[in-house]
């Protein structure tokens, strides 16, 4: 299977079929429940909660000098996009088996689909952020208005991992047991509950190797004023993200015309 | 239908389509189990010891099929089950690859493997023609234009804003080939799509196909309705042991085809050598014959409407089964259930089923079919309710034929008769009518 024009002809001629993916799934996703789409922001709210009395109040986590429920807000709204995405995206080929069987359409827009509409609950939950800020009294600088750009990374990195994941799904359903699991030491990895200015320096480069270290200090910076854009760990993340998407990418590829003889 | 593919149609007359020995190849793993890590593992380690530990059965669902279309023709794909007819739709609809071989198509290529694909309970009839058309690849623009015509079509007006999961299962079949009809590809790949629906319904499709044959597009399609691949193709490839058997005229294609797998299965039909792929379930226990018989069990060689007839189940079991649950469906040429048949819901007990050779009568009288030809959906099932695993089903298989007969039917408008699906036990009583006698027009 060939990456090249002919293929990217296609996507574009069947973007649509994407598009209508992503509305689906937004029209569906909070049907038939009670709260709606207040879910997108009680899920990282909550967690926020939690984190705080326990991180915050009882383990008196440092934070760098920002109130706790800011300080772990922000990481948490990417986060949450950044997991509920690679977990849909890696389950999505399965989930859409009935699909692959019956017609043909680029394979690839089932994950990109599923990794997209997250942001939908992303861009709800930004929207809270602002409120917290307003409530801790804290400047608001322009910076603030590169956080939606930073989603785009995040989004490349949970797609490529996705695309990887989703493919190997179809053969070994092991996957669907791997990323739930993946994703709790992934939380521990990645400086949420903790400031990265925690780790050891003698660990901080396999600390980086984590992409997500850069991009959720990125986040941070952006929403707090006092703090340096961290430049180089954003562009070590930016650059592993690359090429773990070119990886996921290419393996899906090659693995795509055995799905529906698989599935 | 308003068309834009008939100009592009004018512009280049020729080849639509081209197969240049196509294969596919499966790969079918015998002794159970799926694909996991630790089976991975265990047969690299395998391969390393020298170590087997599952066979692997190779299966050639098609093996060099080779022809060409022109543009304009109407193809019917006949062959009996498991003859590679579908796998040969897939391959052509690119859903999965050939193994060998090349393909090429001339241009754009639509294809209904099944009616409503893509379908979502949650979302409204609107909704539905939207994701589902923009699956089958029509731009938002297209089914925009083409939303009221397709509402009508479907017949689904009153309930197009509720959600689909309110609809009969009639409603949704109808929604889902009504967007399908109005799908305006320049080549068109289905499979047994027509197999849906009531007869009013069917005849509308029927007539929508042959529309689309007169508009000049390339059309492809496997299906079992001889009668409807007679009347619409221009063309029949049989497909036999993934080979094409024959290719040309319908007529012939089709009586060829009848003359060796017609009328022979009408008394016993021997399932006892079936492969193992061309039916569903554990296997553990299985049919291996049905009988179609008298009311004292000599061999019945005609079925007519309203005869009574004994149906004998002859079933191998490989296990020792609690209450297994048999049953039978009867559905006509069209694939429409017309009647159904269980032990279960007959509240007969089957209680302990040993091992070995046994069968099992059902007494169906008066069949009151009308003349034509039906299909058995036999299967096994446990009789534990939710979600389990059949022992046995085997769909579409084994045919009967119901001939006529004077007890309902006089002869005159058999056509009329045809559209129907059954006779009831029914007298006229013209007790209450004023007639002079021998006045007959």
């Amino acid at each position: 299977m060939k990456i090249n024009r002919e293929y990217f002809r296609e996507i574009w001629q069947y973007r649509e079929i994407c598009y209508f993916f992503v509305w689906r799934d937004v029209k569906v996703r909070y049907k038939q429940t009670a709260l709606g789409a207040l879910w997108a922001v009680l899920q990282p709210f909550l967690t926020m909660v939690v984190f705080t009395l326990f991180f915050g109040k009882i383990a008196k986590m440092p934070s760098d000098g920002i109130p706790y429920p800011v300080f772990s807000y922000t990481a948490l709204v990417p986060w949450t996009y950044f997991a509920g995405a690679l977990t849909n995206s890696a389950n999505s080929l399965v989930g859409h088996s009935h699909l692959l069987t019956k017609i043909y359409f680029p394979r690839v827009a089932v994950p990109a689909s599923s990794a997209i509409v997250g942001l939908i609950d992303f861009a709800i939950a930004s929207v809270i952020l602002v409120g917290l800020l307003l409530y801790y009294d804290m400047p608001m600088s322009w910076g603030l208005l590169a956080w939606p750009l930073l989603a785009v990374p995040l989004l490349i990195l949970a797609l490529g991992v996705g695309l990887f994941l989703a493919s190997l799904n179809v053969k070994y359903r092991d996957i669907k047991y791997v990323i739930p699991f993946g994703i709790q030491l992934l939380l521990f990895a990645t400086p949420i509950i903790y400031p990265s200015s925690l780790v050891p320096e003698r660990y901080r480069i396999i600390f980086m190797l984590n992409p997500l270290s850069g991009f959720i200090e990125a986040f941070r910076s952006v929403v707090l004023p006092s703090r340096n854009f961290p430049l180089e760990s954003f562009l070590t993340s930016l650059g592993i993200t690359i090429v773990m998407f070119a990886v996921g990418f290419v393996y899906f590829r090659k693995t795509e015309k055995y799905f529906a003889d698989v599935i | 239908m308003q068309s834009d593919h008939e100009e592009r149609v004018r512009k280049n007359m020729g080849q639509a389509l081209a197969l240049e020995k196509i294969s596919k190849k499966y790969t079918i793993q015998v002794g159970g189990g799926s694909d996991r890590f630790g089976e991975a593992l265990l047969k690299a380690l395998g391969n390393t010891f020298g170590l087997r530990h599952r066979r692997e059965e190779i299966l050639w669902a098609l093996k060099d099929v080779s022809f060409t279309v022109d543009q304009g023709e109407v193809v019917g794909i006949i062959g009996r089950n498991g003859a590679g007819k579908s796998t040969l739709l897939k391959v052509l609809s690119r859903i999965t690859y050939p193994t060998y071989g090349t393909m090429r198509v001339d241009g754009r290529v639509g294809s209904l493997l099944e009616v409503g694909t893509g379908f979502h309970e949650d979302l409204s009839g609107r909704e539905n023609i939207f994701l589902n058309g923009s699956i089958l690849g029509m731009t938002k623009k297209q089914i925009q234009a083409r939303m009221d015509t397709i509402i009508n079509f479907a017949e689904v007006e009153r309930f197009i804003d509720t959600p689909i999961k309110r609809y009969s299962t009639g409603m949704k079949l109808r929604l889902g080939f009504s967007v399908a009809a109005h799908l305006d590809t320049d080549i068109l790949f289905m499979d047994e799509v027509l197999a849906v629906g009531d007869a009013g319904f069917q005849k509308k499709c029927l007539n929508s196909m042959s529309e689309s044959r007169k508009s000049g597009r390339t059309i492809l399609f496997v299906s079992h309705n001889m009668a409807a691949v007679e009347s619409l193709c221009s063309r029949a490839i049989w497909i036999e042991g993934g080979k094409v058997q024959e290719d040309g005229q319908p007529t012939e294609v089709i009586q060829n085809y009848m003359g060796i797998y017609g009328r022979q299965q009408l008394v016993g039909n021997e399932l006892a050598d079936l492969d193992r792929f061309k039916f569903v379930g554990t296997g553990e226990m299985r049919y291996t014959k049905v009988e179609f018989l008298e009311v004292d069990g000599s061999p019945k060689n005609i079925v007519r409407s309203g005869d009574t007839v004994l149906v004998r189940l002859h079933y191998m079991a490989y296990a020792t089964l609690r209450n297994p649950d048999f049953n039978i469906k009867i559905c006509n040429e069209m694939g429409t259930y017309i009647a159904i048949f269980s032990t279960k819901q007959a509240g007969i007990d089957t209680p302990l089923v040993v091992p070995g050779e046994g069968y099992i009568d059902l007494e169906i009288g008066p069949l009151t079919l009308v003349p034509g030809r039906y299909f058995l959906d036999l299967t096994i099932a446990p009789r534990i309710g939710g979600s389990y695993e059949l022992y046995y089903g085997l769909v579409d298989f084994v045919e009967f034929s119901v001939e006529t007969t004077g007890r309902f039917f006089s002869g005159i408008e058999e056509k009329k008769i045809n559209s129907a699906l059954v006779f009831f036990p029914s007298r006229w009583d013209l007790e209450g009518m004023n007639l002079v006698p021998g006045q007959s027009a």
